[in-house]
């Protein structure tokens, strides 16, 4: 398999009205293969939407991207505080299908008109009944109703405007798709039919690789090939979603996982604990491994040093414990047994 | 166990004629004592409607409603508050519930007026934020821009607690929550069942956390409550289609890799 994405180094941060730089993307790099879809999972303001903001060129003030490099197919673009990106990266290498994309739609127009200027957008000589074939194409391809491209947006269920929204930011067939909390407003049967359908278009080749960023761990587990998990800026882990679910190789997976609720046999006697604490606050990050104030299994180099990846670019974990302990599964108990003495 | 709440065949439509909405079809349930129930099924469902209808915000158009032995259907305005006494409730988004400017003792503040003597007023207050795992005095003087979303829903528990209620609801509590701050509020819940007797009802959309909760779930599917159960029947042994789709449409944590795309 040849590499699809190899985004080394990025880092990024906030202006606050003080004028202070706060870094939610802080040294970042990630890399995924062709075909793959890599969940991105963390607890909220851990960066994970700032990364995906980032990885698709669309950062906004007060979001600064600062310095990195993205190769996306090819084609290498050089981040910097300028932000001039050329025009036919967006929608075209990467497209993004961003928070809330079904409630943006506009009430008053039909989705088709929207098919129109998206593509006139990208392409001045392309005519809206051409752009409206395609589109009917792509949804017939898909499996889903062309006529709902004929509907005003209240019309359609919040399942099948998020369908249709994603058909419509993946005409232009861009390598890359990013998809920030798509799933986060629909029920599970909803869900269950977008995740189907992401899977059908990288069969297709519509799309080269998907980044799914969500909270929802088990819905990573299901779609994804790796998942990253985020904490406070930083990857502190990539591995296989298997690996992830069963034998995470960072306390705070372990203890993020713990926390899932899924209705199986043991969820209904069990207790289960949360990790105590908060995340930190990203304008004050604490020294060495972010994750040390929580963490059970601190060492006294977590706090001095910032752990190092250790594993390859595809897999890695950034935490002192398991550098020293390879062979060892973490246990929960352990990650949490300091839950009685962080303040809260 | 005595039954708290009631319901029989309680109905609720929006509209008349050609534009009726049947949001809540009629529906029969009982809550006991000191037990937590859930109320489980897709978005438009009907769950946030009953449970609206329960706590006496909408007027119900068919059907009664017993709550503690008194006929609760039809409520004056000063039966309400004496209603509201018993029955609290805890809706879904933390981050729009509080007032920017006002610290947490004054949020509090404004709740004890439904307690007449002022002095077992403060004292509730500081004995709600002991339950919910809070010391009074670390957070009383503290804005809501200093508290995470778990923190801020905890106080809105505690803000429901301080009028000793009989019976919580919880409409999507935890839902805007991330997982490890999810579980600690749900953990709220169930020791204010197991140390206070609280009877509690929880509205949700997400299984595993109804599972991880309720001793009993009742599903709803388009105005219908299609299946009422013990958790243990209702998840392991669905009887009722929609159930069975709801449960196989929820992605697992455990097993097979891609088993919900094949």
């Amino acid at each position: 398999m040849s590499r699809l994405l190899e985004a080394t180094n990025l880092n990024a941060a906030y202006l606050t009205p003080e004028g202070r730089e706060v870094k939610a993307v802080d040294d970042v790099s990630l890399y995924i293969d062709e075909g793959e879809i890599l969940g991105c999972a963390g607890e909220s303001g851990c960066g994970k939407s700032t990364l995906g903001n980032v990885l698709a060129l669309t950062a906004r003030p007060p979001l600064y991207p600062i310095s990195g490099r993205i190769t996306i197919d090819g084609q290498t673009i050089s981040l910097d505080r300028e932000n001039k990106v050329p025009r036919t990266w967006r929608g075209e290498v990467v497209s993004m299908l961003p928070q809330g994309a079904l409630n943006s739609l506009s009430p008053t127009a039909r989705i088709r008109n929207l098919v129109g200027d998206v593509m006139k957008a990208h392409d001045a000589k392309m005519g809206k009944d051409e752009a409206l074939d395609r589109a009917r194409d792509r949804m017939k391809e898909l499996g889903l109703p062309p006529r709902a491209l004929d509907a005003y947006p209240h019309e359609l269920s919040g399942g099948m405007k998020q369908r249709v929204i994603t058909v419509i930011s993946t005409l232009l067939n861009p390598k890359l798709l990013i998809a920030d909390e798509p799933t986060s407003a629909l029920d599970v049967s909803s869900q269950r039919a977008l995740v189907e359908m992401l899977r059908e278009m990288l069969n297709q080749g519509i799309m080269k690789g998907v980044i799914f960023v969500t909270h929802d761990l088990p819905l990573l587990k299901s779609i994804s090939d790796r998942i990253a998990v985020m904490y406070a800026g930083q990857i502190v882990e990539v591995a296989s979603a298997e690996t992830i679910a069963d034998n995470a190789r960072h306390p705070y997976s372990t203890a993020l996982l713990n926390a899932v609720l899924a209705p199986e046999p043991d969820t209904l006697v069990k207790r289960v604990e949360g990790i105590r604490g908060a995340p930190p606050s990203l304008a004050k990050p604490p020294s060495g491994c972010r994750f040390h104030p929580r963490c059970g299994l601190v060492m006294d180099i977590c706090s001095a040093k910032q752990p190092a990846p250790v594993g390859t670019d595809l897999e890695f974990a950034c935490c002192h414990w398991t550098a020293q302990h390879p062979d060892q599964v973490i246990r929960v108990e352990d990650v949490l047994a300091r839950n009685d003495e962080v303040e809260e | 166990m005595a039954a708290l709440l009631k319901a029989n065949n309680i109905q609720k439509t929006f509209g008349h004629g050609k534009n009726a909405v049947h949001a809540v079809k009629g529906a029969t349930f009982e809550l006991e004592e000191g037990t937590i129930t859930a109320v489980v099924g897709e978005s438009g469902s009907g769950k946030s409607t009953l449970a609206r209808l329960v706590l006496g915000l909408l007027p119900s158009t068919g059907g009664t409603l017993e709550f503690d032995g008194r006929d609760v259907t039809k409520l004056s305005f000063m039966e309400s508050q004496r209603y509201w006494r018993d029955v609290q409730a805890v809706f879904q988004d933390p981050f729009s519930a509080f007032n920017q400017f006002f610290t947490v003792q004054r949020l509090l503040g404004r709740s004890m007026k439904l307690i007449e003597d002022k002095k077992e007023a403060t004292e509730r207050m500081h004995e709600a934020l002991g339950h919910v795992g809070f010391e009074a005095s670390d957070v009383l003087k503290k804005h809501p821009h200093e508290l995470s979303g778990g923190q801020r829903q905890r106080i809105m528990i505690a803000r429901a607690l301080m009028m000793r209620p009989k019976l919580l609801l919880a409409d999507e509590a935890t839902s805007m929550l991330d997982a490890s701050l999810r579980v600690n509020v749900l953990n709220v819940l169930r020791d204010l069942r197991d140390n206070l007797g609280t009877t509690v009802m929880i509205i949700t959309h997400d299984i595993g956390q109804a599972c991880y909760v309720a001793e009993q779930m009742l599903v709803m599917e388009k105005g219908d409550m299609v299946e009422q159960g013990s958790s243990k029947e209702v998840v392991f042994n669905p009887q009722h289609t929609y159930t069975k789709q709801l449960l196989a449409d929820v992605p697992k944590l455990h097993g097979e890799l891609g088993e919900m795309v094949h």
